[in-house]
């Protein structure tokens, strides 16, 4: 659906982003990743038909951005970093003007309106203004003006900045809803929320892409030994001296020790199992479980936008 | 054009529903009646001289109010972030401007609607035609018009309303005042600075119940331009 070839944008003499190429397929749910002023909204905005790029090429449903911005924004729904609310209007009115603005018949819109508000949980905001609302609701209805018009493509700055925890799981199911049937571009701090929530991440570091694929793919990349998890009965001296004594064993560190339970975690290959637990046996220590595990996302982040700060 | 009447309607009931709008109309009413009693009423004139300086009065308001009007129009849009709302829709920029200034444009109508008791009270009590007050208000519409593109246009280059006045007030004074100019310039250079004075010569004829087609092309002229310029920034912020 969407097509990046070398796409550039400079601010004056500062490039925000450098050749950037990524294809993403329609249904997919994407993660944009990066520090703060990596380029993540400049991507977004330039996607979004926001901006226009310095230079470069990028096509979606076939439709170039430089060449056919009227008919492209037909087809999406942008949310930036901030939501565009209008605090004098009423929240039932707002959404209806954001869906006829973008081209949903008046007589229709009313109900579009509904379906979002439903969507958003913001039926019993309806009639409110926009100023007395929450930061949590606000950011809901900023998502909300983005689903309105039941766009094919939904490109989303930060949708969580500033909601709760309940209303993060909310939101999480609501993507998950849309998947498939919109495709989702998400730019996001909350890396667990990414991980719960994305086919495949970007990461962008000093406006260029370190690294894109699937959190799989890319824990294998940082590693590719993954880890191995266990929980032992404290104190976890004599387990760590055993474990870093095996041949093979690249590092070993406490995660926590909680409750009577220490979990440790292991870097090394998931064949050296059998090995980690005869060590452990052999230095009488108690185990209550062993377990793979991946790398942590936040853990493959720092990894791969620390490597090219350096 | 369904893009226009949606931001002109929305940005129309923006201006009826915040203090911003309410207190234009009162601070302008208030001036522009004080000074016509001061002024328009004081000693002994015919009604038609009356409403000749209702008119001349008024005009000044009319560009004062039609500036104020416009600062808000795109640069606060700018300031809290709603302008990507616009620019992420199949909105074209034109489509933008238009709107904003059509939203402008009618509650400038108001205020000037709301003015009518003036010359209501000349027409009563004094010898005046209908057609005389009608071409008043064509061209207090006009010049406001023109005034209020150009402010339009002082908003669409800065974020900040302020500024955005200050822009607008500065091009409407050079306007104004550009006459001044073809004392101290010869043919045909002074002819120029004459004809494109905003007010000096193409607004007296109006105020005294006349209507020409070049002052009425001249107004429309400069908001055109106006519009255009307004339109090729919002192009150009794109790019950047």
């Amino acid at each position: 659906m969407i097509q990046v070839q070398a796409l550039t944008k400079y601010y004056g003499d500062h490039a925000a982003i450098r050749n950037l190429d990524f294809n993403i397929e329609r249904g997919e749910v994407i993660g944009f990743l990066g520090l703060n002023g990596a380029g993540k909204t400049t991507t977004l905005k330039i996607l979004g038909c926001v901006l226009l790029p310095t230079s470069g090429q990028v096509t979606i449903d076939g439709l170039n951005v430089v060449e056919n911005p009227h008919e492209i924004r037909k087809r999406i729904g942008f949310l930036p970093d901030v939501p565009p609310l209008y605090e004098e209007m009423t929240v039932g009115g707002y959404l209806s003007f954001v869906a006829q603005l973008r081209g949903v018949a008046a007589s229709a819109a009313r109900e579009r309106v509904l379906v979002a508000e439903e969507q958003m949980a913001l039926r019993e905001t309806d009639a409110e203004v926009i100023s007395s609302l929450s930061h949590g609701f606000r950011q809901r209805l900023g998502v909300a003006q983005a689903l309105v018009h039941n766009p094919a493509l939904l490109i989303l700055d930060e949708p969580n900045s500033g909601l709760d925890p309940a209303q993060i799981v909310e939101m999480r199911a609501l993507m998950r809803n849309l998947r498939g049937a919109h495709t989702i571009l998400i730019s996001s701090h909350i890396l667990s929320e990414i991980s719960q929530t994305c086919d495949r991440l970007l990461i962008i570091q000093d406006g260029e892409i370190v690294a894109q694929g699937t959190e799989g793919e890319l824990a294998q990349r940082m590693g590719g030994t993954g880890f191995i998890e266990v929980d032992v009965r404290p104190p976890t001296q004599s387990a760590v001296n055993a474990l870093k004594a095996i041949a093979g064993v690249e590092s070993v560190g406490v995660e926590s020790e909680r409750d009577g339970v220490a979990t440790i975690r292991i870097r090394a290959p998931a064949e050296l199992r059998p090995k980690i637990t005869r060590a452990l046996v052999a230095a009488d220590v108690d185990v209550y479980r062993m377990d793979r595990a991946a790398e942590k996302l936040e853990s493959i982040f720092l990894k791969l936008t620390r490597k090219e700060a350096a | 054009m369904k893009s226009v009447v949606l931001i002109a309607r929305r940005e129309l009931a923006a201006y009826l529903s915040t203090l911003s709008g309410y207190v234009i109309i009162a601070v302008v009413l208030a001036i522009d009646a004080l000074m016509f009693n001061a002024i328009g009423l004081a000693g002994s004139k015919r009604s038609a001289e009356v409403l000749n300086q209702f008119f001349y009065l008024s005009s000044g308001m009319t560009i004062t109010a039609a500036v104020l009007i416009s600062m808000r129009l795109l640069a606060e849009e700018r300031q809290s972030g709603t302008i990507s709302l616009l620019y992420s829709s199949p909105v074209r920029d034109g489509e933008i401007v238009l709107g904003k200034f059509f939203s402008g444009l009618a509650f400038l109508a108001i205020l000037l609607a709301l003015t009518a008791f003036m010359p209501a009270l000349i027409f009563v009590n004094g010898k005046v035609s209908f057609g005389h007050i009608a071409s008043g208000y064509l061209g207090l519409l006009l010049i406001g018009s023109a005034a209020l593109a150009i402010g339009t246009f002082g908003s669409a280059l800065s974020k900040s309303q302020i500024v955005a006045v200050i822009i607008s007030g500065c091009m409407v004074v050079a306007l104004l005042t550009c006459w001044m100019l073809a004392h101290v310039t010869e043919r045909p250079l002074s002819d120029v600075f004459t004809a494109m004075a905003l007010h000096n010569q193409h607004f007296q004829p109006f105020q005294a119940g006349l209507v020409h087609l070049r002052d009425i092309v001249y107004y429309l002229a400069i908001t055109y331009v106006a519009l255009f310029a307004a339109t090729r920034v919002l192009e150009a912020r794109r790019w950047r």
